[in-house]
């Protein structure tokens, strides 16, 4: 540690004690902060010249703003997952260099100049694109959410993992640049396929896993996009640079990252990604395959087990983000006592199609032990579940698409712990 | 609908030969299975050789890495064990994904004899034929998949969404709430910094 930092450290222990004589309310100081009256170095001394930082990384303060693993969930870092910090974050975007990561043969470098995409299949001309080309069709751009399908799967036998990062965190929400889909296969032509209803695409990336997936040609010419821009910029390298698939409402499997091919059959593929994973097994051991979409959900983000209440009774205020991908997120309502009674949250927006929504609850705490619930709806009238109604029509085996609410019990200290309740 | 096309005249028409490089996804109905052949004898060296060190020499899997046989008859129990034997519908997607993708850390290597024979031996492994049946395009369709009829079509929207919509309860919903399981009990929370709540609440 640096001279200057623990002088920081310490003038921050001077000011919590400042802090800490004014608890009560809007109370008088009972003595002068420092902070305020002593010139600080920053206030007199001189900060970092432009050409210090040429891309910048968020302040060492917000050091725990970062993915985590958790280490057994899989075999090896390669095939695996890691978690956004979305119990620190705010608003609704996330900042691509924390969003999460899913890669099944790990985040692969592939050059703009080496990068291929292919049109196959039933159509008129198959095509070959340069990372050029795609440049110049018509764009689009979109803020859509991107929800693992496996998101809060490891919560479905009970309450496991302790923080709405590791519970809720398989998700991220960009604005995305692109081209549709529709366009691209336009250019290739679908007179060859004939009726298009019952045609399907077939999609796969350029790494070894390939994870390919089968999309129905009415989902494919619908929304779809093929993206090479998020948050304004390139595509991060582990999110699919240069370009990667971008499937509104639908699991975050079927987002193709580092695509290079689409091919128009005339039947689904069933590859392994759509077969022995992304399948959800009943209780009585029937699975139910194609579960594309990613039904409504929210989650409170703070505060959380890792978002503790630090500044005691008074104004509180609960925010949380809630998603569907059946449509627009219409209404959030919280509950304090596990769902016995329940308040409308504000939406800091009117919900945006598969997108993201936030909401906040500015409340009044009284220090007394809450069990902390959200509850989202969207516009098609459908109303996020309990986990009990999903496992009596589910059972406890199906790993993925587990929506239902969760449950933080806020305890008087502030400290809050995963929980279920009755 | 029909699309209509407007063109921009952007990209090439791909060559026979780039479509055959890229285009390898065997579909269930067999289409895309080159010719050739394995059996399980011949599966069991190839397997020990470039897949045992993570599946097992039995293909029951070793520590996290996958298991590929056994299984039979558990889907409905409370710990279902998902394999190619027990679960996997189609004997396609195990002849491609292991073509395409594995060995992890160095796909797209094996011949196609050596794909059909690691199928064989992966069949085998899941008592699902015979030590001395010769797996190839000819003989594919020859094995049953015992959980082939195991799966249905999305049926959410009937089966969910009709008693999940409409106004929720928003006053006296329950009368006694208690707290049924713990996160902290289990403890299975990665360690964050010390000064994070994940540690501190863990007392």
């Amino acid at each position: 540690m640096t001279n200057k930092t623990s002088r920081r450290a310490f003038l921050r222990g001077a000011a919590a004690v400042g802090a800490g004589a004014a608890t009560v309310g809007a109370a008088a100081a009972q003595t002068p902060d420092p902070l305020i009256t002593k010139v600080q170095p920053w206030a007199s001394e001189l900060g970092d010249g432009v050409d210090a930082v040429r891309y910048g990384l968020p302040i060492e303060f917000e050091g725990d703003v970062v993915r985590r693993n958790v280490e057994w969930l899989t075999a090896d870092t390669i095939s695996s997952i890691n978690f956004t910090p979305i119990h620190a974050l705010d608003g609704t975007i996330t900042p691509q260099g924390c969003a999460f990561e899913r890669h099944h043969s790990g985040a692969i470098e592939l050059r703009k100049e080496d990068y291929r995409l292919m049109i196959n299949g039933l159509v008129d001309r198959p095509l070959v694109f340069t990372y050029a080309d795609l440049e110049r069709f018509p764009r689009e751009n979109h803020v859509y959410f991107c929800e693992c399908a496996a998101n809060t799967g490891m919560e479905w036998a009970g309450a496991q993992l302790n923080g709405a990062q590791f519970t809720h965190g398989m998700i991220h929400n960009m604005e995305y640049t692109g081209v549709s889909l529709r366009t691209l296969l336009e250019e290739a032509g679908l007179d060859t396929a004939g009726d298009l209803s019952a045609k399907w695409v077939f999609v796969e990336g350029a790494d070894a896993s390939s994870n390919g997936r089968s999309i129905p040609m009415d989902k494919a010419l619908d929304d779809v996009l093929v993206a090479f821009k998020a948050n304004g910029e390139a595509l991060r390298k582990e999110h699919g640079y240069p370009v990667r698939l971008v499937v509104p409402g639908w699991e975050g499997n079927m987002w193709i990252k580092w695509i290079r091919r689409i091919e128009v059959m005339d039947g689904p593929v069933e590859s392994r990604e759509e077969t022995s994973k992304y399948t959800d097994t009943l209780a009585d051991g029937v699975s139910r395959k194609w579960t594309w979409a990613m039904d409504a959900k929210s989650v409170v983000t703070s505060p959380s087990p890792q978002s503790p209440i630090k500044h005691g009774k008074g104004p509180l205020v609960i925010t949380g983000l809630a998603w569907t991908g059946n449509g627009a997120i219409t209404r959030v309502d919280v509950s304090k006592d596990g769902g016995k009674t329940w308040e409308t949250a504000r939406l800091a927006k009117p919900g945006e199609k598969m997108a993201m929504t936030r909401f906040y609850l500015d409340t009044d705490w009284d220090g007394s032990e809450m069990l902390l619930q959200s509850r989202a709806m969207d516009d098609t009238g459908y109303v996020q579940p309990t986990k009990a109604q999903l496992r009596e029509v589910r059972g406890l085996n199906s790993i993925y698409h587990n929506n239902c609410i969760q449950t933080w019990l806020v305890r008087e200290n502030g400290e809050a712990e995963n929980v279920e309740v009755s | 609908t029909p699309v209509l096309a407007e063109k921009f005249g952007l990209g090439r028409v791909a060559l026979p030969e780039e479509i055959a490089a890229w285009d390898q996804e065997v579909r269930p109905d067999g289409t895309g299975l080159p010719v050739g052949s394995g059996d399980a004898i011949d599966g069991e060296e190839i397997f020990a050789d470039k897949c045992a060190s993570c599946h097992g020499d039995f293909a029951e899997g070793i520590d996290n890495w996958p298991k590929l046989a056994g299984g039979a008859d558990t889907l409905d129990h409370e710990d279902p064990l998902k394999t190619v034997g027990s679960y996997w519908p189609y004997l396609s997607t195990t002849f491609d994904y292991v073509k395409r993708s594995m060995p992890f850390g160095a796909a797209g290597t094996l011949t196609d004899d050596e794909v059909y024979a690691i199928t064989a031996y992966i069949l085998y492994s899941n008592d699902m034929i015979e030590d001395d049946f010769v797996l190839s395009n000819e003989t594919f369709f020859d094995v049953d998949m015992p959980n082939a009829a195991g799966f249905i079509v999305d049926d959410r929207a009937t089966t969910e969404y009709p008693q999940w919509s409409g106004e929720p309860c928003m006053e006296n919903c329950k009368t006694d709430v208690k707290i049924t399981m713990r996160a902290l009990v289990l403890d299975v929370t990665p360690n964050q910094t010390a000064a994070e709540p994940a540690a501190e609440a863990k007392v």
